[in-house]
């Protein structure tokens, strides 16, 4: 395993391990358009990496690439050491390290709460039911929605649903979780609910890439920032300095819209 | 009354019907089968699959179902002397497989389309939360995807299973002794009860029938998905 060499990351807020997630030179276009161009980027284990940039900008794309819900034209990703596979069981074993909470929530909608859990470590982990039954409930009741198990999603709050669709990622003791704006579909009451699950997690050491538009987030949890636009990478750095002393224009001009 | 009683002695007519509810029945687990291997093929991956399920349901959809019926029984029956019933049954039996065989191809891709249909109402992130689990193919499909298709698979589902009863009748063309092939020995050697045998006919394929129709939309509620 590489030893981690830190990028211009400046202070962090805790500890943080070797090298977990290397993307190097990676390039995609849908159609004319490119959506990723040249991106490097190397995350470290326990790292809380927080993806800026205006819509468009590629970052969902960037998040969706690293477990492959998005191929890519060329370039590599890494994952502990091993290449991203391009197909079938080997790409799967991989996605169940790789834990995804999606916008739109995308809880299996004819299976309980309990039951959406339960699925992936029962299915792909093989363990018991029982035992699988006992950690989901534990998990559903550290994302406080215990009380919610027999329920099906459609019954519950966005913001709930959000919670168990972490919950349901994390059952797969995932080693990298990716948020892909987790709480941009949210009525604005939720939001905050669902960012102190993922404050919580920040702190027990995940390792985290959040593509979000919550600049409270990125402050009180982001080890770095990553700004992006027209699909290029334009600013890497700590978030203090990133949002008192941006150095490129784009990123001063998107601080500039969104923090009045 | 007495003329459609006369009729019932005389000829075989619940014997005819009940050939056509094993046709059915038998064409519909057959069909059923075919259709949900096409369609997987159609959804995989695999580019070969996708254009031989794609192939396949066209070719076949469109042509007509007494070419395919008259197909199998002349030509593997008759001329290669595939004897699907094994050596020593009788022709009779041979020729109500070759129907099944018919039936079943044709009516697999009406199965196949109806499932596709109802695949295309399951939202694309569900797939997408399923593989980012971790679940394969396979998995995605019969855990997550399949069970919610159903729901918007069970209307034309049912509409195929309707159109498959009525269907049998092609069958009569090899003689397979079904409800209508007993209906034209009956038109051949009773003419003057003529009106009595079409609504005799026609009230026997409507008890078959009515039934499936009134379980599809029990069904099709029962099941569905809130989202």
């Amino acid at each position: 395993m590489a030893a981690f060499i830190p990028e211009d990351t400046g202070p962090l807020v805790h500890d943080i391990g070797e090298t977990i997630l290397e993307l190097s030179h990676v390039e995609k276009h849908f159609g004319e358009l490119h959506v990723l161009q040249d991106i490097n980027l190397t995350v470290a284990r326990g790292e809380v990496v927080v993806v800026l940039g205006p819509s468009g900008s590629g970052k969902s794309t960037l998040c969706r690439t690293i477990n492959r819900l998005e191929t890519i034209d060329s370039g590599t990703i890494t994952i502990d050491g091993t290449e991203l596979p391009s197909e079938g069981k080997a790409l799967a074993r991989l996605r169940a390290e790789v834990g995804m909470v999606f916008q739109s929530f995308n809880l299996f909608a004819h299976k309980t709460i309990l039951e959406n859990v339960m699925l992936g470590p029962v299915k792909v982990r093989k363990r018991p039911r029982a035992e699988a039954e006992k950690s989901a409930r534990e998990l559903l009741e550290r994302v406080g929605v215990a009380n919610q198990a027999s329920k099906y999603p459609a019954q519950l709050s966005g913001g709930q649903q959000q919670r168990v669709a972490i919950a349901r990622s994390l059952a797969m003791d995932p080693q990298i979780m990716l948020f892909d704006e987790p709480t941009s579909a949210l009525d604005p009451e939720m939001v905050q609910e669902v960012l102190d699950v993922m404050v919580s997690l920040a702190r027990g050491g995940m390792t985290m890439i959040v593509v979000t538009h919550e600049m409270g987030f990125a402050r009180k949890a982001a080890n770095r920032v990553v700004f992006m636009s027209d699909g290029m990478i334009v600013e890497k750095s700590d978030p203090e300095t990133f949002f008192t002393n941006p150095t490129s224009d784009r990123a001063k001009d998107f601080l500039g819209k969104i923090l009045h | 009354m007495s003329e459609l009683a006369q009729l019932m002695r005389q000829y075989d007519v619940l014997g005819g019907f009940w050939m056509t509810i094993k046709l059915t029945v038998v064409s519909a687990l057959g069909s059923l089968i075919l259709g949900v291997i096409v369609v997987i093929m159609r959804i995989s991956p695999v580019k070969a699959f996708q254009l031989f399920g794609k192939g396949y349901v066209n070719v076949i959809r469109n042509t007509p179902l007494t070419v395919i019926v008259t197909f199998c029984a002349l030509a593997f029956y008759n001329v290669l002397a595939w004897r699907l019933a094994g050596p020593d049954a009788r022709s009779s039996v041979q020729l109500f497989w070759w129907g099944v065989v018919a039936l079943s191809v044709y009516h697999s891709t009406f199965v196949a389309e109806g499932i596709r249909s109802g695949i295309n109402t399951v939202p694309p992130g569900q797939a997408e939360a399923a593989r980012s689990i971790g679940l394969t193919f396979g998995q995605t499909l019969s855990q997550v995807i399949l069970p919610q298709a159903v729901r918007g698979s069970v209307t034309p589902l049912g509409n195929t299973l309707i159109a498959l009863t009525k269907n049998t009748t092609v069958v009569s063309a090899i003689g397979v002794a079904e409800a209508s092939y007993v209906m034209k020995n009956m038109i051949e050697f009773s003419p003057n009860f003529i009106y009595a045998i079409f609504i005799l006919m026609a009230l026997g394929f409507v008890i078959l029938t009515l039934p499936v129709g009134m379980l599809v939309s029990w069904a099709s509620t029962k099941l569905a998905v809130q989202r």
